[in-house]
């Protein structure tokens, strides 16, 4: 394993303190410090040239959509209130479009965490049929070759590279570099967790204690003593979008993806395209039966604006999900709770007020440097 | 970091063979690769009643993650183990609860007793629905026997207790002055000799029990009073497993000619989290109860194991949720079951010592 070298934000000095007089005000309380890996450091002409990238749209197959389409700064880097993502031609996938902001932070990439680093990610959209619907990356190549503009911006941000020498390298490392300038913390929650202003309500402050006890919220998505990114890495079952695989069907899955494994082969793209199979989340990763339907613990930060919940969509509001948390893993009374649950996840019992309250706590976790109007 | 691409993953699992479940899977294999089989093993699920119709809600989830994770695998069992204690105190309720969990597994399922579900009724319920207390089957070359050994002396089952359900109570209780050792028993004993006189000393034999056919630690029953006179009977054959429930941990040793293997619980891991801490003793005096503030993530230290019975002697891989898999197999070396992969000091996950 590389070991990156650790970039100290102001903000973890901030965090650290609280008492710290003066601290800069730069928009990061809250936030651990952020690892940037040694062979991609974050410059000013890279950032630059990765915006450009995450927003030109013609690096699609129509021309008409970038990564913006789905994580627009407009909507704190998601499409809400889509419930799956719309990419090329209308084409809808089968996951909730996640925030970019704090994306930085996590320790894999994507619903199913497939993808171990943003510069690995950002490669994969370009070349989904139903997402940029580009057959390989070559278009992408030619297209910035022949643009002069991007020819002398990558010279700036790559050390002078040839025209002839640009490739998928170098445009998924602006695109990570700029990914880590959309780092976001310094919410309500911060000022009052972390700096000890009076910045929340009572009400909003019962809510806190609801996620850290009754609740059981913080033993996923964790809060720290010097920083909180509302999540653990870890991948979770708690009842969401396995229980739309009929048991048959699941069945026959998951034993495709164990038959493979056990001879040793790939697994049988019939398998993974079928829509069903999405369902089966962090299990198709690693083919571990614990994974089952599990799915990454997301952040919390700015969950006011990112709905609908949940890696399919499913859930509208923060209060559809806290009745899902608090029956136990279960969309509605009818549904049934599926063998493969997480450990963690079983009925809370809360009350009204406890849920409202908790509800209230969330909607403090909003932080705005970065989101346009 | 390897978990990270299937690529990845499917190149570590072909160093890994066979994979993890939520049960033991054993696994025979023979000089003929076409005699090669498996079976799965699940255990000590400890089916808890409240009241009406409630039942404690992880244990039952332990044990219905066991089952439909069980009819998951690949290869498919065999048959299924089941390694006792499935209700917790012996009643109907918990054993019919028990029993209709069980009811979704796709294989046929050997039962074997545990003291949970005899000192109600001394098993007369549990036989209606799984079938005799003891009893032996062969399966491709290899000779399988079911014990019930956690029987006790006489007079403490029949004369010492005013009701049933206060015998259940004390003998499911933990360093109680008041319980009484296990046993297997004279008529076993003899059942069992008579049993294997028609068995060739070359076929390897695996015997199911509930608690381990060894001494370890009398306090908790991890113990079977005569322990040395089954393993006498057994000594004759050339390759003899004991597979064991009762213990909630994983535990491995070898006498003479006999290796033993514990599996792990569906319900509750015993104990927790000390148990990393006195791995280094040799007696398991393990008095710290399960103290987790909260013990958010259920499954932990719960589980179950392939068995890999190769040339008749049996390897098992537990599955750890939220842990590192691990191999205990035969080393033809030692002459013992040892972890294939045996940490240093340095390398071991640290134990837990703050709450």
């Amino acid at each position: 394993m590389i070991t990156y070298p650790k970039v100290w934000f102001a903000a973890a000095a901030v965090a650290l303190s609280f008492n710290f007089a003066g601290a800069r005000d730069d928009g990061l309380l809250g936030l651990p410090a952020l690892d940037v890996p040694s062979d991609n450091p974050i410059t000013k002409e890279k950032v630059v040239l990765g915006e450009r990238l995450f927003n030109d749209t013609r690096f699609s197959s129509t021309g008409k959509i970038s990564c913006a389409t789905c994580h627009s700064p407009a909507k704190a880097f998601t499409d809400s209130p889509l419930k799956t993502s719309k990419g090329i031609n209308d084409l809808t996938g089968t996951r909730n479009s996640p925030t970019v902001l704090n994306s930085a932070f996590n320790l894999t990439q994507f619903w199913d965490g497939r993808s171990p680093t943003l510069e690995n990610q950002s490669l994969h959209p370009f070349v989904n049929s139903v997402e940029m619907g580009l057959k390989d990356h070559a278009p992408i190549i030619e297209t910035i070759r022949n643009d002069p503009a991007y020819v002398e911006a990558f010279k700036k941000a790559f050390n002078g590279i040839d025209q002839g020498k640009i490739s998928m390298t170098e445009v998924t490392r602006a695109i990570a570099a700029f990914e880590r300038t959309l780092i976001d913390g310094d919410s309500r929650f911060d000022r009052w967790y972390y700096k000890g202003e009076p910045t929340l309500t009572a009400n909003e402050i019962k809510g806190f204690q609801v996620f850290i006890g009754n609740g059981r919220c913080v033993s996923c998505h964790a809060v720290e003593h010097t920083s909180a990114l509302f999540t653990d890495h870890k991948f979770h079952n708690i009842g969401v979008g396995i229980n739309r695989i009929p048991g048959k069907d699941l069945a026959q899955m998951a034993q495709e993806f164990l038959r493979a494994k056990y001879n040793r082969e790939e697994v049988d793209e019939k398998v993974l395209k079928n829509p069903l199979a999405s369902d089966l989340g962090r299990f198709a990763v690693t083919l571990e039966m614990t994974d089952m339907g599990g799915f990454k613990t997301s952040t919390l930060r700015n969950i006011d604006l990112t709905a609908p919940y949940m890696h399919d969509g499913s859930l509208k509001t923060l209060d559809e999900v806290v009745e899902h948390y608090n029956r136990g893993g279960a969309s509605s009374d009818k549904e049934p709770i599926n063998p493969y649950l997480s450990g963690g996840i079983r009925p809370l019992n809360l009350t009204t007020a406890e849920k409202k309250n908790l509800v209230a706590f969330m909607k403090t976790l909003t932080s705005g440097k970065h989101l346009k109007k | 970091m390897s978990r990270n691409s299937r690529r990845d993953f499917l190149k570590n699992a072909a160093l890994l063979g066979v994979a993890t479940l939520p049960m033991s899977l054993v696994r025979l294999s023979f000089a003929k690769s076409g005699d090669d089989f498996t079976f799965a093993y699940i255990s000590d699920s400890h089916i808890q009643h409240i009241k009406g119709n409630q039942f404690v809600r992880n244990w039952d989830m332990g044990l219905k993650r066991a089952v439909a994770e069980a009819n998951l695998l690949v290869p498919k069992p065999d048959f299924v183990v089941y390694g006792g204690d499935l209700a917790q105190l012996g009643t109907k309720a918990e054993l019919d609860h028990g029993a209709e969990i069980m009811s979704a597994l796709k294989y046929k399922t050997h039962y074997v007793m545990g003291e949970h579900d005899y000192y109600l009724d001394l098993g007369a319920y549990w036989e209606k629905l799984f079938g005799p207390q003891w009893h032996s089957f062969d399966h491709k070359g290899v000779h399988f026997i079911v014990l019930n050994s956690v029987l006790t002396h006489h007079h403490w089952t029949y004369e010492r207790w005013p009701t049933a359900e206060r015998r259940m109570a004390e003998m499911s209780g933990l360093d109680n002055p008041n319980g009484s050792p296990f046993m297997v028993g004279e008529k076993q004993r003899e059942w069992l000799k008579n049993d294997l006189a028609k068995v060739p000393k070359s076929t390897p034999i695996v015997v199911f029990s509930h608690s381990p056919l060894q001494k370890i630690f009398k306090g908790w029953n991890f113990w079977t009073d005569d322990a040395e006179q089954v393993q006498a009977i057994l000594k004759p054959f050339q390759r003899v497993s004991v597979i064991y429930g009762h213990v909630h941990q994983i535990q491995y040793n070898q006498i003479g000619n006999i290796s033993f293997h514990s599996v792990m619980a569906t319900a509750w891991p015993w104990p927790y989290p000390q148990s990393y801490a006195l791995a280094e003793s040799h007696l398991p005096v393990l008095t710290v109860p399960m103290n987790r503030a909260d013990p958010f993530f259920e499954r932990d230290a719960t589980g179950w194991q392939f068995m890999n019975v190769k040339t008749g002697r049996v390897d098992l891989t537990y599955q750890l949720p939220n842990n590192t898999t691990r191999t205990v197999a035969f080393n033809a070396k030692t002459g013992k079951p040892g972890d294939i992969a045996y940490q240093e000091k340095t390398k071991r996950i640290p134990p837990q010592d703050h709450y």
